[in-house]
């Protein structure tokens, strides 16, 4: 549906010659719209309160706060910036950013962002909204991949608890959730692998695993080397081997085993770290459960994020407002709110330090440990890859996790097919 | 032609299959939307709330607009359905009565119109609505339903106008009736059930309509309820369950109301339409 639209609308707004709707400059107050997609009731609480600070002292710059939707964010933010009708400040994940940040709808912050925000964030951080030369949006929040565990299982089985300091190893995780298996139903993990592509490849860069590697020319390849095979492997035996994961809940979203995790079905879950959210609210009265670092490879606890951002509309005629307003809200004590109504970690190496990130209650102290191994997600400025995950990669990690194919064949799918497909986005 | 009694009881099981295989989605909304949030996470799902609570609802409400969302809704589905009709109802008088090449043209023209996809038909529209500075604006919203309900509107309804005898209308010509009172006084009473099932459908097309609310309307005071209850679904599809179902239940609500209240005369008018003079 995305990529129809995006053809269909690049194609006949080009021809039409759609021209950007008027600067909005003038007399009087400067009013900014800002699209938020935040959708917890905390979240779009701290939000719309950091709105109304900012407006009751900046009288001359006025924030409108507008609610966006996760769900159709691409779609609505490509009509909008095709018909000059873009929102000035908006709230996307960095990896729908590549599009619009080559196709001239963002503005380029490299020269209007402040000091103090540049340094606050680190570099890794950055390289998630650099596309070329530019920086296109502010990371601002980020969630690694954690395994929420179920504290009284495991602490019944006697296993060692990892820490983000002494975490397991891929080979030391599938020993141990084989260990947990109890047959009859009970898993010692259950894998929530609907979209198994971006948390192979995030999990991956632990164990070293790159899968995408650009030449000299600039031209990016696919190779699926030894050290891109652990994390796949490793899930692939759990589920056809060792049965120590659910075979069913390899189709699932990361909610839908929730009710199983609770029910005593599966001794751990991986997810992202805002899950805590829901298992918080949802989980059963003396229901105990604790978050652990996802396991470690030959790169330690690495791991692929794609951070929620703030960018700035290229058409928008008061950018310097708009960068000056994205930086009140990211002040740090600002992000520690946003962060924690998200129920995820700041970018911010300040907020990251606010006590109210580091206590042990609901797990927060094990996902900041985790903080500064978090990387820009392998291939989400590579052109031709959201073809490629859908078109190759997708089915063909669901057939290997399902056990329809071997790892031979997984590898000639992803590297032979694949490779056509980026050929035709790099020629 | 009689029917056996196993036969009557195999008609009506299958009539009690199909009311409940349409009936459960709605029930189990309704179901989760009085559902606590430790009752929503366990493994084994109950039909009826163990611990009912209207916290789904009161959070539904302090979270998003809802009751300004299902006015903006509720104006675009009424003007839609109005303008619809008003525009269809003549225009299929036309087509029904006088089968000319042109008419028949007209009627191809509406089934294949039928097939374009969603997205073609948004371009030419947001360009036409941005030029007449509609974008935003409910009315702009108004005028896509419109045109988007039209087609089918007009299908409808001829396949109505066709139904009423045109004896009945040269009769009353006879009796020396002038053309608009035949009209007013003849076709329009036998024709008010089908104008009555097109509007509705032209209402609930609107009221549910997402993907033209999403792309033309802009700010928070404009959106409609469908763009709303998106804002309960966050980043990779998780959604906040309980809110989303109450919000949903309530949006279903005005569709229930409208149709119970004029389902007699819908059914009247589609059996007015089945019958071929």
């Amino acid at each position: 549906m995305r990529t129809r639209l995006a053809g269909v609308l690049a194609l006949v707004l080009l021809l039409a010659g759609c021209t950007s709707g008027g600067d909005g400059s003038g007399t009087g107050p400067v009013t900014l719209r800002f699209q938020s997609l935040a959708w917890q009731e905390e979240s779009v609480e701290a939000n719309q309160e950091l709105v109304k600070e900012w407006n009751a002292t900046h009288p001359d710059v006025k924030v409108e706060y507008v609610q966006g939707s996760w769900d159709s964010v691409h779609d609505q933010l490509l009509t909008s910036f095709e018909g000059g009708e873009a929102p000035d400040i908006i709230h996307d994940a960095s990896d729908d950013l590549a599009d619009f940040a080559y196709g001239g709808y963002l503005a380029d912050l490299t020269d209007l962002l402040p000091a103090r925000l540049k340094s606050d964030i680190p570099q890794r951080s950055w390289e998630a909204t650099t596309f070329g030369e530019g920086v296109y949006g502010v990371p601002f929040l980020q969630e690694p991949r954690v395994l929420i565990a179920n504290a009284t299982w495991l602490k019944e089985s006697g296993v060692r608890i990892p820490t983000p300091r002494h975490p397991w190893s891929w080979a030391e995780f599938r020993d141990i959730t084989d260990r947990l298996s109890a047959g009859d139903g009970k898993y010692g993990v259950a894998w929530p692998l609907k979209e198994p592509v971006s948390a192979t490849l995030n999990l991956s860069l632990s164990a070293g695993g790159r899968l995408f590697h650009r030449g000299a020319d600039g031209k990016v390849t696919i190779r699926f080397e030894a050290a891109d095979e652990t994390v796949p492997r490793t899930i692939h035996d759990q589920a056809n081997t060792d049965h120590s994961a659910s075979p069913t809940t390899l189709g699932s979203g990361g909610s839908d085993t929730l009710p199983g995790f609770f029910g005593g079905k599966y001794a751990m879950v991986p997810l992202g770290f805002s899950y805590r959210q829901q298992i918080a609210q949802q989980a059963p009265k003396g229901f105990r459960w604790q978050v652990l670092p996802a396991p470690a490879g030959a790169d330690g606890l690495a791991q692929g994020v794609s951070p929620q951002t703030l960018s700035v509309a290229e058409d928008s005629p008061h950018q310097k407002e708009a960068v000056a307003f994205i930086d009140f809200l990211l002040r740090p004590q600002n992000m520690v709110r946003l962060a924690l109504g998200d129920w995820m970690l700041p970018t911010g190496t300040r907020a990251l330090k606010d006590p109210a990130l580091r206590t042990a209650e609901n797990g927060w102290a094990t996902g900041t440990a985790l903080a500064a191994h978090l990387r820009s997600a392998p291939a989400q400025s590579v052109r031709g890859y959201p073809e490629w995950k859908d078109k190759v990669a997708t089915p063909a990690f669901q057939e290997y996790y399902s056990g329809a194919i071997g790892l031979r064949e997984l590898r000639e799918r992803l590297e032979d097919d694949g490779n056509l497909v980026l050929a035709r986005y790099q020629r | 032609m009689r029917t056996s009694t196993g036969g009557r009881i195999g008609q009506y099981a299958a009539l009690l299959a199909y009311l409940v295989f349409l009936a459960l989605p709605f029930l189990w909304l309704v179901s989760i939307a009085f559902k606590s949030p430790r009752e929503l996470g366990s493994l084994h799902p109950t039909w009826f709330p163990q611990e009912p609570t209207l916290d789904n609802f009161r959070q539904a409400f302090d979270e998003q607009p809802l009751l300004r969302a299902a006015g903006n809704s509720l104006l675009a589905a009424l003007g839609a359905a109005l303008i619809a009709v008003l525009i269809a109802t003549p225009l299929a008088y036309v087509m029904a009565r006088h089968r000319t090449r042109l008419a028949k043209a007209a009627t191809g023209w509406v089934v294949v119109s039928q097939a374009f996809p969603l997205v073609l038909v948004i371009i030419p529209l947001f360009l036409v609505l941005k030029n007449l500075g509609l974008i935003n604006s409910l009315p702009g919203l108004v005028l896509v339903y419109v045109v988007w309900a039209l087609p089918f509107s007009l299908w409808m309804l001829v396949g109505y106008v066709r139904a009423v005898p045109a004896e009945l209308e040269e009769a009353a010509a006879v009796d020396g009736a002038g053309r608009l009172r035949t009209l007013v006084s003849v076709t329009a009473p036998l024709l008010a059930p089908g104008i009555v099932a097109t509007a509705l459908f032209a209402f609930i097309t609107a009221w549910n309509e997402f993907f033209f609310a999403l792309v033309l309307l802009k700010t928070p005071e404009k959106q409609t309820l469908p763009v709303v209850l998106t804002h309960f679904i966050g980043a990779e599809g998780v959604a906040d369950l309980g809110p989303l179902a109450a919000a949903a239940f309530l949006a279903t609500l005005p569709s229930l109301v409208v149709f119970a209240i004029i389902q007699r005369r819908i059914t009247g008018g589609m059996l007015t339409g089945a019958v071929k003079s």
